[in-house]
């Protein structure tokens, strides 16, 4: 056999690429075996999730999410080994995803429309006074209904004619199919009224909303009185103030409710069902009432117990 | 067998190559096929430009023109800060830096690109809207942020695909200017740039697809207003960012007008690409 060196160098390098090769496929055989391991176990566990309903999915309003995630976490230390699933996804995504069955329970931070009420069940969970928020340093504290349905159709377009500075208002809403936005239109700008101004700056989120009015003196928005920091002020509406008492009281007018929905004529069952129960226990309530929220009047559940 | 296996690899490597084209052939067809429709539907003019998105409408209306308008401006602002921007630090890079600090210059440019949008937006929110509001007025978010944001997002396109550009050109050109008496800046403005221009504009075409395309950071500075934007501080929407802040909630016609949206969009970027193409190929016939 004929060695040059070259030849001979270049034939340990094809060795040793085979070599590497076979290890780089062997390898690859052994992932690809634990993958199928973990597959098979994880199949396990879920087969043997469904039987004990260790899974639940809630989906729906982003105003309600924050709330439910936080009875979740408590439900789940006291029931080890379940899981609640919450994703805020939006109202009418979530009214959506539960008449497919792609979640269990839904949320919605609206009243369901005639179509929707037909298919789905809803449960009240809490009432959220929404609140007005401006700046503190704005020194407008106080709107009239009427003045605040003008405000966001548009039509009053200076803080001037509210008693306020001389400055131009700006208008911060939420965008469409959002369930505060829908809740604000049906309690402010009433069914056929104006419609809300489409010039007003758009927020994906009541955080974003907040964001915005925390930083621009002049700006004007809705959000939860749940999630209200001293960051910004909750302007009175009528001479108002936005608490769960005055809205109890039913002086404060802008209340809309917490829903989840089920699918008609499907009693929940399981877990699903037990957390719902958790929500509209005494505790349950308890912790909504603590984060700003108002408990729900007695209700009948849509399934005995 | 050492045939087999070659032919077995080439194969494998076919079949990955052509999946790609599959990828953007399954993309192109579903968005077509989920945005195409209600286009005919409205009518194409209606549709492109009818300034009124009204999906709350008794039937919905649905026209993008304020959209449309709002990415043309802020596409054209970020234009307006990023290519003199990027061209400049390009030249510099290539034809007057030294060595050492070009190397630094392209990894940080490198780094520039690696960032994530919605970091971009954050640093955006955080520092220049409340520096606009206060010194500019309005409420800061608006098509001048987002521009001047997006401007910057768009400069390792630019410089990187610039700077090649420029290093392409050959010595004897630079060479020639300096023999015949001219400076060393009337060399770059008089021979280099001009001989790398197919390149600088190849690569302005490719960072303004990038700006138009841009959802997350714009979501985050423009405030997302429906009208049409008559001052620079005034607060707008545009294509991308108008479908990331409604496609969640998004169902039915108001759904499909959003991928029509998209559809628009894919129309723009596709021309723009193509135009980036003939421009850069002119480059090896000259």
């Amino acid at each position: 056999m004929i060695t040059h060196p070259v030849l001979s160098g270049a034939r340990q390098v094809v060795t040793l690429a085979r070599r590497r090769c076979r290890c780089a496929s062997l390898s690859v055989a052994g992932i690809l075996l634990a993958l199928a391991g973990v597959t098979a176990l994880s199949g396990c566990a879920r087969a043997g999730g469904r039987a004990a309903a260790t899974r639940v999915t809630v989906a729906g309003s982003t105003s309600v999410t924050p709330f439910a995630e936080q009875l979740a976490e408590e439900f789940m230390r006291k029931r080890p080994g379940v899981q609640v699933n919450i994703q805020g996804i939006g109202s009418s995504a979530g009214i959506q995803a539960t008449e497919t069955g792609a979640a269990d329970v839904g949320m919605s931070s609206r009243a369901l429309n005639q179509e929707e009420v037909r298919e789905l069940h809803p449960v009240l969970v809490a009432l959220d006074a929404m609140a007005i928020i401006a700046h503190p340093d704005n020194p407008v504290r106080n709107v009239a209904l009427p003045q605040l349905r003008r405000i966001f159709a548009g039509e009053i377009r200076n803080w001037r004619m509210l008693g306020g500075r001389d400055a131009p208002i700006t208008l911060v809403n939420r965008e469409a199919g959002s369930g505060a936005r829908g809740a604000f239109e049906e309690l402010v700008m009433g069914k056929g009224g104006s419609p809300l101004d489409y010039r007003s700056i758009r927020q994906g989120s009541q955080g974003a909303v907040r964001a915005v009015v925390e930083g621009d003196p002049n700006a004007v928005g809705y959000v939860s009185s749940g999630v209200l920091t001293p960051g910004v002020r909750a302007l009175h509406v009528d001479g108002v103030a936005p608490t769960a008492e005055e809205a109890v009281a039913g002086r404060y007018k802008l209340v809309r409710p917490f829903l989840f929905v089920l699918r008609r004529g499907e009693a929940p069952v399981g877990l699903a069902r037990d957390y719902i129960g958790y929500v509209l226990s005494k505790e349950g309530q308890e912790t909504l009432v603590h984060s700003g929220l108002i408990a729900a009047p007695k209700e009948a559940l849509p399934w005995k117990d | 067998m050492e045939g087999l296996r070659e032919r077995l690899i080439a194969r494998t490597l076919l079949v990955v190559a052509c999946s790609v084209v599959l990828a953007l052939a399954i993309i192109t067809y579903f968005i077509f096929r989920a945005g195409l429709p209600i286009i005919f539907h409205l009518g194409l003019d209606d549709f492109l430009f009818s300034t009124r998105w009204m999906p709350a409408d008794e039937g919905g209306s649905y026209g993008i023109g304020a959209m449309a308008l709002g990415s043309l401006w802020v596409t054209l602002g970020a234009l307006v800060v990023g290519v003199p921007l990027g061209v400049a630090v390009a030249v510099f890079s290539a034809e007057l830096a030294p060595t050492w600090l070009a190397n630094l210059i392209r990894p940080a440019i490198q780094l520039l690109a690696g960032i994530p949008s919605v970091i971009y937006g954050f640093v955006g929110l955080m520092v220049l809207v409340p520096w606009v509001r206060q010194h500019l007025g309005g409420p800061g978010l608006c098509v001048f942020t987002a521009a001047i944001v997006l401007g910057i997002m768009i400069l390792p396109n630019i410089i990187s695909i610039s700077e090649d550009s420029l290093r392409a050109v050959p010595p004897a050109y630079r060479q020639g200017a300096l023999a015949l008496g001219a400076t060393r800046w009337q060399t770059i403005w008089g021979v280099l740039i001009p001989a790398a221009r197919s390149g600088i504009m190849a690569s302005i075409i490719l960072g303004m697809g990038r700006a138009l395309g841009e959802t997350m950071a714009v979501i985050m500075m423009i405030g997302n207003s429906l009208q049409v934007p008559r001052s620079l501080l005034d607060p707008a929407t545009t294509l991308t960012s108008n479908i990331g802040l409604e496609m969640a909630y998004a169902s039915g016609q108001h759904r499909e007008a959003l991928f029509a949206t998209g559809v628009v969009l894919f129309a723009f970027i596709m021309i723009l690409n193509l135009i980036a193409n003939v421009v850069s190929r002119r480059r090896v016939q000259a």
